[in-house]
C-alpha cells in the first residue's frame, strides 16, 4: 500500500487548519456584509510575524499572538480604507494581498532557516500512542484544537446569541439596522479585525507549527481557498470545516502519490486540492435559491449613512 | 392636560436644502395626529429627528413635561418613542421573532419572546407566524412584523411614515382598527401620509408641511380633503381630463402565460392571460410581491416566455428580447427608477439613448449621433416640464419625480404602440403625478395601448378603462374599471384570505 490512512489522517488535519483559520474568519467578515479578499496578504504577514517572535521570544505562544496582531494590523488598514474611508472593498481587498505579500517578504529578510521554539501538545505521550486514534486525534499541537474550538464558537455566536444576530443583520441590510440604531460601522471594523486575527493565526500555524521554516510566499494561495471556502461553503460554518478537511485531505494525499510516482503528471497533482474542492462545494451550493438565502444580501456593498 | 410631545422651533438644514425651518406642534395622550405634506416637504426629516435618527440644528422638545433630545433611537425607544418605517427596515432573510428581538432594547429568550409575539398579534388582531422567514411574508405582514416590534415596548408615541401605501384597502381597515384601539389606550401616534381620505377617517388633528415649513393645521373630520391638498401643496389642483371613447382592436394579447421565480424572493406567474385594445389602459392593482415585476420583466423582454403566450397584433413575442420588443413598439417603464428604468451615473442624453436608440435612430452603423441624443433628451425635458439645469446632468442628480417625468417621457415620445408601466407615480408629488397621468391618458387617445401596474387604487381607478388585479402570481379577469367599488376591488387584490384569519 502506498499511503497509510492514519498518517494521511494526520496531515489532513494540520494542512487544513491554516486554510479552516483564515475561512473561519473570512466568513464572520462576510456575514457582517463586508468582503475581504485581502485573506492571503493577512495571513502571510501573521506567517512572518509568528515566525519573527517566535524565533526571537523562544516561545511559539508570543509567536501566535503575534501572527494574530500582524494579520490583525493589516485588516486595520482595510477597515480605514473601506468603513471609514468609503473605498472599494474589492480593490483595497487585491492591494491588501499584494502589500501584505510584499511587506511580509521584506519583514522576513534572513530569517529562512532559523530554528524555532517546539509547540505546546495539549495531551499526553499516553494518549498519543494509543494506536490509531492517538495519532489522530490526540497527537496534534495546540492550535487545531483551537481552530476546531473556534468553528463550534463562531457557529453557536452566530446562530444563538444576540451579538450574532445583530450582526448577521447589518450584513442583511445595513440601512435597517441603522435605523434601529446599530452602530453598522463599528460593528463591521470588530468583524474585519476577528477575520484579520483568525487569518493571522493561520499564517502563523502555517510557518511555527506545519513547515517550521519562513519562506517568501509560502502562503500559495490559501487565503484565495478560504475565500472559496466561505462561498460554496454558504456561509456556514460546520461545511466550512468540512471544505477545510476535504481541502486538507486531498492536498495531503497528492504529496504522498507524487512520492509513490504514479502515473499522473505532477503539476496535475499539485492543482487537484484547488480543482477538487472547488468542483465538490460547487456541486453542494448548487441549489441557487438555497445559496442566494444564505448569502449576506449587503456583500461588499458601502454603506453610507444619510439624513 | 399636558401635551405628550412638544416640539418647538425646530429646525434642520442640509446643504443646498433646508428640510425643517421653525416647526412647532404638539401632540396629546392618545391622540392621532396627522403629518401632511407632499414630498420634500420635510415630514422625514422632523420625525427623523423625533427618533433620534437626525439631531436638529435648533429647537426643542419636550416628551411629557421633561426636556427630550434623543442621540439615538435607542434613546427615543427608552423614552417610549417608537417608528413605523416608510421602506420596512426589515431583515428578509431573518425570521419574523429575529427581526422583532434586533428592535428591542432588552428582548427575552427566543421562547418566550415567541410567545409574547403571538399573545401581542392576536391581542390586536394581527396574526403572525414568529418562526417564518420575513423575505416569506406579505407586504402586509411585513407591516405587521414591524407593528408588533413597536408594540412589544409600550409605546407613549407611535410613528408610523406612510403605513398604508402598501395595503389593500381590507389590510388599511385591520390597521385602522388597530391604531384607534391604541389610541383608546392613550397612545399616541404620529401617521406621516399624503393620502386625505385615510387621514379624515382616522386623525383627531392634523399639521400641515409645505417646502419645510409649518403651513397651517387643521381638525381633518372639519374640513375637505380638497381644502387640506390646497394647504399641503400652496394651489388648486387639476384632475386628469379623460373622454369615454371606444377602445379599438386587441393590440397586446397574454395568453396562459407562466413563469418560474427567479429569486428565493421572488413569486413565479401562474397561466396569466388578458388583452389590451388600442386606445385603452389597462389597470392592474395588487400588493407588490405579487408578480408585478415579474410580469413587466416578461412583458418587456427581459425574462423570456414562450413565444404564444405573448402576441403583438396576432405575432407571437414571448421570446423576443427587450430590443427586438422595442422595434415593435412594445415599450416599458420599471418600478424602480435608478438602476433599472435609468443608469445612474449617466447622463440624461446616455439615458435617452439606452433605450430610444432603434426607435429614434439615435446611432448609425454603430456609432451614437450625440448631437440627435442631445436634442431628443432636451425634447423630453421640454415636453414632459423635467426641472434639471441641462441634457448633460446624471439621472442620480435629478429628484424622483422629474427623473419619473424623464423615464416616462422617453418611452412616450418613441410613439409606442404598446406601453407597461409599473408603479408610474410611486413618490412622485401631487402635481407631477397629475402631469404623468395626463400623459399616459393623452397616450391612450392617440390609438396606443397602456398597461399600468400600480399598488396606488386611487390612482388606477382615475385613469383606466378597465381593471384587474394580481394576488400571488395570478391575474384576475379585467373588469370594466368604472363601475367597480373599493370593497369589489379589495376582494379582487385577494386580501380575501387574510380576512378570514383575522374574523376566524
Amino acid at each position: 500500500m502506498i499511503v497509510d490512512p492514519v498518517t494521511l489522517m494526520v496531515a489532513l488535519i494540520t494542512v487544513a487548519t491554516p486554510v479552516l483559520l483564515a475561512a473561519i474568519g473570512e466568513l464572520v467578515v462576510e456575514k457582517a456584509g463586508v468582503l475581504n479578499l485581502g485573506v492571503e496578504g493577512m495571513m502571510i504577514m501573521g506567517a512572518v510575524c509568528g515566525f519573527v517572535v517566535a524565533h526571537h521570544s523562544g516561545s511559539a505562544a508570543l509567536g501566535f499572538a503575534a501572527g494574530m496582531a500582524g494579520g490583525a494590523a493589516l485588516a486595520m488598514l482595510f477597515a480605514i480604507l473601506t468603513q471609514l474611508l468609503m473605498a472599494n472593498q474589492v480593490a483595497s481587498g487585491l492591494a491588501l494581498t499584494l502589500f501584505g505579500l510584499g511587506l511580509a517578504a521584506l519583514i522576513g529578510v534572513g530569517y529562512g532557516g532559523l530554528p524555532l521554539p517546539t509547540v505546546y501538545r495539549p495531551f499526553p505521550e499516553a494518549l498519543r500512542d494509543i494506536p490509531v486514534a492517538g495519532p489522530i486525534v490526540f497527537s496534534h499541537s495546540v492550535l487545531v484544537y483551537v481552530a476546531l474550538m473556534l468553528v463550534a464558537a463562531v457557529w453557536v455566536v452566530l446562530t444563538r446569541t444576540r451579538i450574532g444576530l445583530v450582526l448577521r443583520a447589518v450584513g442583511e441590510n445595513h440601512d435597517a439596522a441603522h435605523a434601529l440604531g446599530y452602530k453598522v460601522v463599528r460593528i463591521r471594523i470588530a468583524a474585519i479585525l476577528f477575520g484579520g486575527a483568525c487569518a493571522g493565526l493561520g499564517g502563523a500555524f502555517l510557518s511555527v507549527v506545519r513547515v517550521q521554516n519562513w519562506l517568501e510566499g509560502m502562503t500559495a494561495g490559501a487565503g484565495w481557498i478560504a475565500l472559496a471556502l466561505v462561498v460554496f461553503a454558504s456561509w456556514k460554518p460546520w461545511r466550512v470545516l468540512l471544505g477545510a478537511w476535504l481541502f486538507g485531505g486531498i492536498a495531503a494525499l497528492q504529496l504522498r502519490l507524487q512520492a509513490a510516482e504514479v502515473g499522473v503528471p505532477v503539476a496535475l497533482l499539485d492543482a487537484s486540492p484547488y480543482l477538487i474542492t472547488i468542483i465538490v462545494l460547487v456541486i453542494i451550493s448548487s441549489d441557487r435559491s438555497r445559496a442566494a438565502l444564505s448569502a449576506p444580501a449587503m456583500l461588499g456593498r458601502i454603506f453610507h449613512t444619510s439624513g | 392636560m399636558t401635551a405628550l410631545l412638544e416640539i418647538s422651533g425646530l429646525s434642520k438644514a442640509y446643504p443646498g436644502v433646508v428640510a425643517n425651518d421653525d416647526v412647532s406642534f404638539s401632540i396629546q395622550p392618545g391622540e392621532v395626529h396627522a403629518l401632511l405634506g407632499e414630498n420634500g416637504a420635510g415630514k422625514s426629516t422632523l420625525v427623523k429627528m423625533i427618533y433620534g435618527l437626525v439631531k436638529p440644528d435648533h429647537g426643542t422638545m419636550r416628551l411629557k413635561g421633561a426636556p427630550y433630545a434623543p442621540a439615538e433611537p435607542r434613546a427615543a425607544r427608552a423614552a417610549g418613542v417608537a417608528m413605523v418605517f416608510q421602506h420596512f427596515s426589515l431583515f428578509e432573510a431573518l425570521s419574523v421573532a429575529e427581526n422583532i428581538a434586533l428592535g428591542m432594547e432588552d428582548p427575552p429568550k427566543p421562547r418566550d419572546l415567541a410567545a409574547r409575539i403571538r399573545d401581542v398579534s392576536h391581542a390586536y388582531g394581527l396574526p403572525l407566524d414568529p418562526f417564518r422567514l420575513v423575505g416569506d411574508l406579505s407586504a402586509g405582514e411585513r407591516q405587521r412584523v414591524e407593528i408588533i416590534r413597536c408594540l412589544l415596548q409600550d409605546p407613549k408615541l407611535l410613528i408610523m411614515d406612510e403605513p398604508t401605501s402598501v395595503l389593500t384597502p381590507q389590510e388599511v381597515e385591520i390597521l385602522f382598527q388597530t391604531l384607534r384601539k391604541l389610541a383608546a389606550e392613550g397612545t399616541a401616534i404620529l401617521y406621516i401620509s399624503h393620502k386625505l381620505e385615510e387621514i379624515r377617517t382616522l386623525c383627531d388633528a392634523a399639521t400641515i408641511l409645505r417646502l419645510g415649513r409649518k403651513v397651517g393645521e387643521c381638525t381633518p373630520r372639519a374640513v375637505s380633503a380638497a381644502h387640506m391638498a390646497e394647504m399641503m401643496v400652496g394651489k388648486s389642483l387639476a384632475q386628469p381630463a379623460r373622454d369615454t371613447h371606444t377602445p379599438g382592436a386587441v393590440l397586446l394579447a397574454v395568453k396562459g402565460l407562466s413563469l418560474p421565480a427567479t429569486t428565493p424572493f421572488g413569486t413565479s406567474l401562474q397561466d396569466i392571460s388578458f388583452l389590451v385594445h388600442a386606445g385603452e389602459v389597462l389597470g392592474i392593482g395588487g400588493v407588490a410581491g405579487n408578480g408585478q415585476d415579474e410580469l413587466l420583466a416578461a412583458l418587456s423582454g427581459e425574462i423570456n416566455a414562450v413565444p404564444e403566450t405573448i402576441t403583438l397584433n396576432g405575432l407571437p413575442i414571448g421570446a423576443l428580447g427587450p430590443n427586438a420588443r422595442r422595434e415593435k413598439g412594445v415599450l416599458c417603464a420599471p418600478e424602480e427608477r435608478l438602476g433599472h428604468a435609468a443608469a445612474p451615473e449617466m447622463t440624461l442624453t446616455e439615458n435617452a439613448v439606452l433605450t430610444a436608440r432603434i426607435r429614434r435612430g439615435l446611432d448609425q452603423s454603430g456609432f451614437v449621433d450625440w448631437a440627435r441624443a442631445r436634442r431628443f433628451a432636451q425634447e423630453i425635458i421640454t415636453r414632459f416640464d423635467v426641472r434639471t439645469p441641462g441634457t448633460e446632468v446624471a439621472a442620480r442628480a435629478l429628484s424622483g419625480g422629474n427623473l419619473q417625468k424623464f423615464v416616462i417621457g422617453r418611452e412616450i415620445l418613441q410613439d409606442p404602440t404598446v406601453l407597461v408601466v409599473n408603479q408610474p407615480t410611486w413618490g412622485v408629488d401631487a402635481s407631477a403625478a397629475a402631469a404623468i397621468r395626463q400623459a399616459l391618458l393623452d397616450l391612450a387617445q392617440g390609438g396606443a395601448a397602456v398597461i399600468v401596474i400600480s399598488q396606488d387604487l386611487d390612482e388606477l381607478l382615475e385613469i383606466s378603462d378597465r381593471f384587474c388585479a394580481l394576488n400571488e402570481g395570478r391575474l384576475s379577469p379585467a373588469r370594466d374599471a368604472r363601475a367597480l367599488s373599493m370593497e369589489e376591488i379589495g376582494l379582487m387584490l385577494g386580501g380575501a384570505h387574510d380576512m378570514a384569519e383575522v374574523v376566524a
